[in-house]
């Protein structure tokens, strides 16, 4: 969270004006009050007219702080792409007693299915706008389940993990989607079936599902074990630990 | 989708764990936790995930090493890491 | 070992090498030195603090406090295309390095070396190659440099210099995958076994491979060197991602 009050004097470098032709040398110090995390890039050095691929606020969007528009959609990845072939595919709902629930990619087809328009915010400050996906409610896959655990873990092909608040799946505010923008969900971005948990950080809605595990603890997963929040609401860019 | 194609070398982690280590840690012999397997750090494979950077081994794929980096603060994990050997004579 | 905060750095040089591609010469505040191979990483910042980082791969020798990387325009690349086209004489980022201590040909290094450079990975084994005229290394070093054809061709003028002068203990060889050229060694297409057989050094056990490119042709070659005969040890790669 920016601390209130940060004042960083912004060392501007004597450079070419982009648009104009004749040099302009900029010597004046500027008060900013920025996120503590940009702090320390704003004293770095200005590359003349570079202003990366992001916009910020486009169109008028309502956009968590800290986060631009993109058109593309980035794959971020912490190992290899796993390729989970249909027939091999599981998805599995455990309590503190063992499995309770799972599904074949057949069984899990078969349920009711609802198209969703959504925004997604990555933490690394992407957002993207409008992103259309068909999944199976989280609610509908624990509608048969004893709910006897606050948390959740989610689990993926390939070890990666992450951790919820059991309410934060509930009541239309999560699904488990298999398609985007009407085809079926590649493995880059999570196929055959991946979490999809709009409100909080990208990094929650863990990509090659295979599995929810309800506890009482709030266990870290893969990234919350090192820095990132363990709740990741991006309204109140909750980042890194402590913010 | 050709799974192979997202990673790296270790060579491209060595400026975010230089930064942190004060050296560069590619050329330092790392053990395997999972397979103790012993590699070149410049040999395993890198995944980059926006502010977290994953080091894998290129046997077994264990997570060797994790970093986050934010402007402030950074965080690294070696649990997968069991021990690593540094050269400590003088470079060329 | 390099310096590992970040230094400003000022474009002194452009050479525009194809439609696509450009070497800039940086003057680096500060510079520690480099060994042929190491990397920089390359931080621009814009005015509202938002940051970019990439690694370039340093194409010259050590040359006091300058600097040379080559940039190839990656489709929505958001700093290729800022160093590619945004960038002029003066512009300034920064950048943090010497990286890299394993992808590295030392001058002292006696043995013969094989270069295989696919695209813009070519660059550092330039680093190499020119070190290796400059200290006139005798141990043999053999470049196979692939790339699409004569439109991609980096470094072109300097090429030809040394098919018309050929130096002793060096050569390079250009081959190109889709678009013929009536100077390159043979008819378009990939990287193979032949290629190798005919055109670099033989597979002795001391023969040291250094191969760089994008994964997929890191991946392909390093297949073909090992079924060529040489020692999985002693293959280097560097890869530049898809």
């Amino acid at each position: 969270m920016p601390r209130p009050g940060t004042r960083v004097f912004a060392r501007v470098i004597p450079g070419r004006d982009p648009v104009g032709g004749s040099a302009i040398v900029m010597c004046n110090r500027t008060h900013i009050d920025l996120p503590a995390d940009l702090e320390e890039r704003v004293m770095g050095t200005f590359s003349a007219g570079f202003t990366g691929r992001h916009k910020r606020g486009a169109e008028g969007a309502d956009l968590p702080p800290g986060q631009y528009v993109t058109h593309g959609f980035p794959v971020l990845s912490a190992g290899p792409t796993p390729q989970v072939p249909l027939d091999a595919w599981r998805l599995e709902v455990a309590g503190e007693q063992g499995v309770v629930q799972s599904w074949t990619w057949d069984e899990f087809r078969a349920l009711h299915a609802e198209e969703v328009i959504v925004d997604v915010h990555c933490v690394t400050r992407w957002s993207k706008l409008g992103t259309t996906w068909t999944g199976i409610p989280v609610e509908a896959l624990l509608a048969d389940v004893e709910l006897d655990g606050d948390f959740v873990v989610a689990s993926s092909y390939g070890g990666y993990t992450t951790n919820l608040p059991l309410e934060d799946l509930l009541d239309g505010k999560a699904w488990v989607a298999f398609e985007y923008e009407g085809e079926p969900l590649d493995p880059e971005h999570g196929g055959p079936a991946r979490l999809l948990v709009p409100h909080l950080y990208f990094w929650k809605s863990a990509k090659w599902l295979r599995g929810l595990r309800l506890q009482d603890d709030d266990e870290p997963g893969f990234w919350e074990q090192l820095g990132y929040h363990e709740y990741g609401d991006p309204w109140r860019e909750q980042r890194y630990w402590g913010d | 989708m050709d799974t192979a194609s997202t990673y790296l070398d270790g060579n491209a982690a060595a400026g975010p764990l230089g930064d942190f280590f004060g050296f560069d840690i590619t050329t330092t012999i790392g053990r395997c936790a999972a397979c103790r397997g012993v590699m070149l750090m410049a040999q395993c494979r890198v995944y980059s995930a926006g502010p977290g950077l994953v080091l894998r081994c290129a046997s077994c794929d264990n997570v060797l090493i994790r970093l986050v980096v934010t402007g402030d603060r950074a965080w690294l994990d070696m649990t997968g890491l069991a021990c690593l050997q540094i050269d400590r004579t003088e470079s060329g | 070992m390099g310096r590992l905060s970040w230094q400003r750095a000022t474009v002194v040089d452009i050479r525009e090498e194809t439609a696509t591609a450009r070497t800039l010469t940086l003057e680096v505040d500060g510079w520690s030195g480099h060994r042929p191979g190491q990397h920089v990483d390359v931080r621009l910042t814009a005015p509202d603090g938002y940051t970019a980082v990439r690694p370039y791969s340093i194409a010259t020798p050590e040359n006091g406090s300058r600097i040379d990387v080559t940039v190839a325009l990656v489709e929505d690349g958001e700093v290729s295309s800022y160093l590619f086209s945004g960038s002029e004489v003066g512009t300034e980022m920064e950048v943090r390095g010497p990286l890299g201590g394993w992808f590295v040909w030392n001058r002292d290094d006696p043995v013969p070396v094989q270069l295989i450079g696919g695209g813009v990975g070519v660059a550092p084994l330039m680093a190499m190659l020119r070190e290796h005229d400059r200290v006139a290394e005798r141990h043999p070093m053999r470049l196979l440099y692939s790339t699409r054809g004569p439109e991609t061709l980096l470094y072109a003028a300097e090429l030809a210099r040394r098919t018309q002068n050929p130096v002793p203990a060096s050569a390079v060889t250009v081959l190109h995958t889709r678009n013929p050229s009536a100077t390159a060694a043979r008819p378009a297409g990939r990287l193979t076994i032949s290629d190798i057989a005919a055109y670099g050094l033989p597979p002795s056990p001391r023969t040291r491979c250094y191969v760089c490119g994008s994964t997929g042709f890191v991946e392909a070659a390093i297949e073909l060197l090992l079924k060529a005969g040489f020692a999985t040890d002693n293959i280097r790669a560097e890869r530049f991602g898809p």
